[in-house]
Order: structure tokens, then C-alpha cells, then sequence
């Protein structure tokens, strides 16, 4: 009878605690585990105008790899996350050091107008530059004539990318800025008193204070910018119709399987990009972080 | 303008019946005559600006109607959000526009509904036989055409005899023509282009060449033939930047037509309408004349754009929505459309007097429908696109769109262009020859 009991006590809480889980069990299944689930599922099959659905393992997986239109693009993303990554974070930093600074005449306008951009939604700040851009009637038209300039249009295939990149540390700049200054808010006034007696100046302060305290803000921060590089889509995809032969259709890895997905019909190879693609920024996210964290600890 | 009378006369049959057959069904009706009675919502995708009017003029007569009007994209723009939402299953417009090039690969697709049960297969001879025979896919009838695009070349007059030069008769006048007009005032340029399929392929069509052939699921594609000897006069053009980097549709397209530093198009009769919104500063000045030929004295054409407007395959309210299509393509909708610049598909409103003898008052009071009718009338025979067109289209930038910016020349990148859709069409399952 006893051991009736136990069995009763052991199993019952367990049923209980699902029961708390379940709410969040079902809608992270539903909305996290489901899609990627589905589209698995989608990238082992071809859809085929002529002839329908087939299974075909891991074929489009194999196609893709071998397609030098993803490398393009992959190769595009990776440059892009070299150069305006390191050069958007960097910005970010000196403004928030400078707000931080307390040294700065009307921070919170400063603070405000940086982050105003960020507010601004991406399809219409793209649509903006783009007009901006344009060297017939936009921005860098009435620049040449008032300079008397012959500057091209930035939206041309060599600078397109720097383009897009400058659009993009103009939103973000703000953002990552508020994500620094956040955890520079945090340092406790007594570090920066000691230090003072100590006799350290500014910069001293900074490398030696300042920087190591928002470290891990900085690794988030390097890793939100790395996931955005490789889910770059917003930006040339808009921008695609006032360039359509210096951004092409597999310019980023997102928008080739945008293009694979809704103007080829080719939801398995589509699917596959994007696994590809996921797969990819979790290890290099993975990496970083892993990094970040081991200097942390030291 | 007789069948106008008899769709009324039946409209009438009908609506007498339908109230006898109200009693026994309500929703889900085959009757688009006694399903418009009934009322009910629709949503419509398209972009061509006098739909507008025609909306109106329904929602007028069919009180229980309403009908939200959506401009979902010009074009690829909005068959990428069509086959979006079908693929999702979900937002699916119970009608869309859809140009003719397209509907072949809606059709395969099994996106579009057949409705020739709900009238459609009665209205042979009712339409142009270009238009038609693009919406009859086999025996369905997929689709009613709204307008057709024979190709004439509009171009701002003004600017023309302001600078000297005489209005181009063939492709090589127009080459020297581009040339002077640039010398003459270096911020002009003929046409703008930044390489655009629809306009590659109805030069193609033109100068008689038959890239693709289509046969079942046989398709044969030959771009380095016939096809590419538009490039004898696009090449030079891009070589010496006579175009303007400019695409079309774009904000910076319309700002050109209206300033007069894009002097000239050559597009599809349904233009008008566009120019006359677009390029408001500019009306009086842009005239119409032929397309320019590829021999002396000829007087070829070819079809561009040029829409359909079909019901989806999704759509619940198949029977209403085939009412609003027969009010807007061979109902009182047509007569509206036209007066508010569009071109009919209709053989009646094509042969009318009363249709030829309007002067626009855009062109400076020109009978511009002449021109255009002309031009319907000498479409080249025997052009066909493929049945994966819009695909095919989206990456002609990669291709032919890459000698725009420099990398290669048109000749390769047709080449380029044929290789990448050859490999998508085994892919897809067609046999390519």
C-alpha cells in the first residue's frame, strides 16, 4: 500500500508540471518549432509545373551548395557584415561614450535625433534614400549642380553594397547606441570616483572601466548586427527597382530564395536557402558569443 | 455596341428567374445575375487606373455590392503578392489583373478559376483575337480581357522640333534620332530603359522573330537567332549612353516624361491613361506615331502588356465576381474605360467610328486610336511566350539587364538569358528543344 502511495506522489507532480509548461509548450511549438518543422519538410521535395510534387532527399540541398549564385550572395552578406558592421558598432560607441561622457551640450537632443532614424520604418527610409540617391532627380543631382560635381549615382553594382550599408548605419547607429549606453548607465559612480583619485584620465577610464563593463552589451549587440547581416532583404529588395541590374535576383541569400520562393515557384530550393542560411549565422553567432563569454570569465 | 443590349435583355431574363431561385439557395450561387443581386464583397487587385470609375459605376447599380479596389503592384510586383497569398492560402483577391504573358503560368498553376460555365464560353468573337485566344487556355476560359497594348511610339513633340530633329520612321532613324536629340541638349534622351523583358520580347515580336515555341509541354527557346537583332540598335544606344538610366514606373520615370528630358516611348496603346496621370505638366505636347519599323515603308507591330482581368481559383464568390468582369469588359464598364484613356480589347469598340474619331486631348486633340488601331491590326502572326514567363522575366536583369551596367553586351546576355531559363524549364518538367 505504501509503495502504491510513493508511486502516486512521484508520478502526480509530474503530471502537474506539464500542465504548467503546457501554455508555453504550445505556443513555442506552434510558433518556433512548427515553421521550421514545415519547412524541413518543404525543402525535401520539388513542386514541378510539369509533373507536381516529388520527394527528392536532400537533391536541393545539394543544388544549392553547388550554385554559385548563393556563394554570390553569401559572399555579398559577408562583406557587408565585415565593412558596416565593425563601422556602424563603432559609431554607436563613441556616441554613447559621448553622451555617457556627460561633457556633451544637449545629450538628450543628441540621444533623440541618433536615435530617430531607428523609428523610422526600413521601407520607407529605403524608399527616402533611394530618392536621395538618384542622380537624375534626386539628392545627388541637385548636389551636382549646385557643386558643379559629376558624382554617379551610389546605386551603380560597384557601390550599391556601400549603399545599402549606409543606409543601414543610419537606422542602426541609434539602436546600438541605446543598447551601450544602457549598460554604461549601469557602471556604479564609485569606479569612476576611484579612479578620479587614482589619477586616470578619460581615455584611461574608458579602456579600463567603461569597456569592460558593457562587454557583454557589445556581444549582444555584435550578434543582433550579424544576424541582421545575413537577413539582409529590406534594403535591396526596395531598392530593386530603381537598380534592377546592380542588385540581381540573388544579391542577398534572403532575397534569392524570396525570388526562388514566389517568382520560380521553388519552395523546396527556397527552403533549403534558408535552412542553409540559419544554419550558418547560428554557428558564426554561436562563435562569437562563444568568444565574447570566454573574456568575459577571465 | 449590340451585345451591350443583349447582356441587358438576359441581364433582365435572369434577374426574374434569380428571384424564383433566391427562395431555394442563397450564398455559393452559379449565377453571377442573381449572385450580383444577392450582393456581397469583393476584392479586386488591380493597377490600371480607370478600373476606378467602372468600380464606382457597378457599386452604383449593384447596391448590395462593394467592392474594395486594391493596388497590390504593377506587374511582377503584384503577381509575386498573388502567388503569395495563394501559396498561403490565405488574402487571396477574388480577382486580379493579370497581363497576357502571365496567365499561361497561372493557368498551369491551376490558380485561376475556368468560367466559361458562368458565360465566358458564349463570348467568342466578342474580343480581339490576340486577347482571346490569351485567356482561352484548352477548352477553359480563364480570364476576360480588360485591354489590349499594340505598340505605337509616343513622344513629347515639343522637345522634338524644339531641337530639330525629325521623328524616327524606322530603328535606324531612331538610332540617329537619339543621338541628335542628345547632342542637341545633352540632359534629353529618347527613351529610358534599364533593360525590361516585356519591352525586349515585343521588340523581338516585331521584327518577326519567334524565340519561343511552345507546344504542350515542349517548349523550345532560341535567343541567339532573330531574337537578338533588336541588339543592332539597343547595343549602340547602350554603348554610346543614349538611354536614360531610368526605369519604368518609377517616380523618376514620370518626372522625365513631364519634364520633357525623356522624349519618346514606345509601349503598348494603354499608355494614355498613365501619361496623362504621370505626366500632367506635359499634356499637349506628346504625340503618337507608328512604331518605328525594321524595313523601310513597313508597318509591323507588336502587342505589349495588355491585361486580362481572371477570377482565382480561391475565390468563393466565383459567380459575382464574373459579373463585375462582364460589367467591366463587355458591359457599360468598357464605354467608361474608355473615356478615361484606355484601349479596348473589344472588336466592337475597335471598329467603331465613334471610337477612331476621338481626339485626345492629351495629344493636342489627336486621333491617337488610329494610330493604335493600325497597329492591332498589323501584330505580327505566330508570337507565343513561354508558360513560365514571369519567372523568366525576374531574371532577365541578371542576364541581358548585366550589359545595362557594362559587364557584357545584350547578344551574351540573351545567351546568359537562355542557358538559365532552358535549365529552369527541364527543371520544371518541360521538355526543351
Amino acid at each position: 500500500m505504501t509503495s502504491t502511495t510513493r508511486i502516486r506522489r512521484a508520478g502526480a507532480p509530474r503530471v502537474a508540471g506539464l500542465g504548467f509548461l503546457a501554455p508555453f509548450a504550445i505556443v513555442f511549438a506552434l510558433v518556433f518549432l512548427a515553421p521550421i518543422a514545415y519547412a524541413l519538410f518543404l525543402s525535401l521535395f520539388a513542386d514541378r509545373l510539369v509533373g507536381g510534387v516529388q520527394f527528392v532527399g536532400l537533391d536541393n540541398f545539394a543544388r544549392i551548395l553547388g550554385d554559385a549564385r548563393f556563394w554570390s550572395g553569401v559572399g555579398n552578406v559577408v562583406l557587408f557584415l565585415l565593412v558596416q558592421v565593425p563601422i556602424m558598432l563603432f559609431l554607436s560607441l563613441l556616441v554613447a561614450l559621448a553622451i555617457d561622457s556627460g561633457r556633451l551640450h544637449g545629450a538628450a537632443f543628441v540621444r533623440l535625433s541618433v536615435f530617430l532614424p531607428y523609428a523610422v520604418p526600413a521601407v520607407v527610409a529605403t524608399l527616402m534614400w533611394g530618392f536621395m540617391y538618384g542622380d537624375r532627380f534626386g539628392l545627388v543631382r541637385s548636389f551636382n549642380e549646385i557643386l558643379g560635381t559629376s558624382i554617379a549615382s551610389p546605386l551603380a553594382p560597384d557601390t550599391v553594397l556601400a549603399a545599402i550599408g549606409n543606409i543601414v548605419t543610419w537606422q542602426f547607429v541609434g539602436y546600438n547606441m541605446l543598447i551601450f549606453f544602457a549598460a554604461l548607465r549601469t557602471v556604479p559612480t564609485s569606479l569612476y570616483e576611484a579612479a578620479e583619485i587614482d589619477g586616470a584620465g578619460e581615455l584611461r577610464v574608458i579602456t579600463a572601466i567603461k569597456l569592460p563593463a558593457i562587454r557583454g552589451a557589445l556581444v549582444i549587440a555584435t550578434i543582433f548586427s550579424i544576424i541582421g547581416s545575413f537577413q539582409l532583404f529590406n534594403e535591396p529588395s526596395i531598392l530593386r527597382n530603381l537598380a534592377p541590374n546592380a542588385i540581381t535576383s540573388y544579391f542577398t541569400p534572403n532575397i534569392w530564395a524570396y525570388e526562388l520562393s514566389f517568382s520560380g515557384q521553388q519552395q523546396g530550393l527556397a527552403a533549403a536557402v534558408a535552412i542553409l542560411m540559419g544554419i550558418l549565422t547560428a554557428v558564426i553567432a554561436y562563435l562569437v558569443q562563444l568568444r565574447g563569454m570566454r573574456k568575459e570569465q577571465r | 455596341m449590340k451585345h451591350h443590349h443583349s447582356t441587358a435583355l438576359r441581364a433582365g431574363a435572369i434577374a426574374g428567374a434569380s428571384l424564383i431561385a433566391l427562395a431555394g439557395c442563397s450564398a455559393g450561387t452559379q449565377d453571377p445575375d442573381a449572385a450580383a443581386e444577392a450582393g456581397g464583397t469583393l476584392t479586386v487587385w488591380a493597377w490600371e487606373p480607370t478600373l476606378e470609375a467602372v468600380v464606382e459605376a457597378y457599386e452604383a447599380e449593384n447596391e448590395g455590392v462593394d467592392i474594395e479596389l486594391v493596388n497590390a503592384g504593377t506587374g511582377n510586383d503584384q503577381y509575386t503578392a498573388l502567388q503569395n497569398a495563394i501559396q498561403a492560402g490565405s488574402g487571396v483577391p477574388d480577382i486580379a489583373q493579370i497581363e497576357y504573358f502571365a496567365v499561361p503560368q497561372f493557368a498551369i498553376a491551376d490558380s485561376l478559376a475556368d468560367i466559361s460555365e458562368l458565360g465566358a464560353a458564349d463570348l467568342d468573337g466578342t474580343f480581339a483575337p490576340g486577347p482571346w485566344s490569351a485567356v482561352s487556355q484548352g477548352d477553359a476560359i480563364v480570364g476576360m480581357p480588360m485591354d489590349s497594348g499594340p505598340m505605337a511610339m509616343f513622344y513629347n513633340a515639343e522637345v522634338f522640333e524644339r531641337l530639330g530633329v525629325a521623328v524616327p520612321e524606322t530603328w535606324e532613324d531612331y538610332l540617329q534620332a537619339a543621338r541628335d536629340l542628345r547632342a542637341a541638349d545633352p540632359s534629353v534622351s529618347i527613351t529610358n530603359d534599364t533593360g525590361d523583358a516585356g519591352l525586349a520580347t515585343s521588340l523581338m515580336w516585331q521584327s518577326g522573330a519567334e524565340p519561343f515555341t511552345v507546344d504542350g509541354t515542349t517548349v523550345g527557346i532560341d535567343l541567339e537567332g532573330d531574337a537578338a537583332r533588336y541588339a543592332e540598335i539597343w547595343q549602340p544606344m547602350l554603348d554610346e549612353d543614349l538611354f536614360a538610366p531610368v526605369s519604368s514606373w518609377s517616380d523618376e520615370w514620370f518626372a522625365g516624361m513631364n519634364d520633357g528630358t525623356i522624349a519618346s516611348i514606345t509601349t503598348g496603346a494603354w499608355m494614355p491613361a498613365n501619361l496623362e496621370s504621370g505626366a500632367p505638366d506635359a499634356a499637349g505636347d506628346w504625340r503618337v506615331a507608328p512604331m518605328p519599323q525594321w524595313e523601310d515603308g513597313g508597318a509591323a507591330s507588336a502587342e505589349n502588356g495588355g491585361s486580362s482581368l481572371a477570377v482565382t481559383a480561391a475565390s468563393e464568390q466565383a459567380a459575382l465576381a464574373y459579373d463585375f468582369l462582364e460589367y467591366a469588359t463587355t458591359g457599360d464598364g468598357v464605354q467608361l474605360r474608355l473615356d478615361a484613356g484606355a484601349f479596348p480589347a473589344t472588336t466592337a469598340d475597335l471598329e467603331s467610328q465613334e471610337f477612331l474619331d476621338v481626339e485626345f486631348e492629351y495629344f493636342g486633340g489627336q486621333q491617337a486610336n488610329q494610330v493604335f488601331a493600325e497597329s492591332s491590326a498589323n501584330v505580327v502572326d505566330g508570337w507565343s511566350y513561354l508558360p513560365y514567363q514571369v519567372y523568366a522575366n525576374s531574371i532577365f536583369n541578371d542576364t541581358v539587364g548585366q550589359a545595362y551596367v557594362g559587364d557584357t553586351t545584350i547578344v551574351d546576355g540573351l545567351a546568359a538569358w537562355q542557358e538559365q531559363i532552358d535549365a529552369y524549364g527541364q527543371e520544371q518538367g518541360f521538355t526543351i528543344e
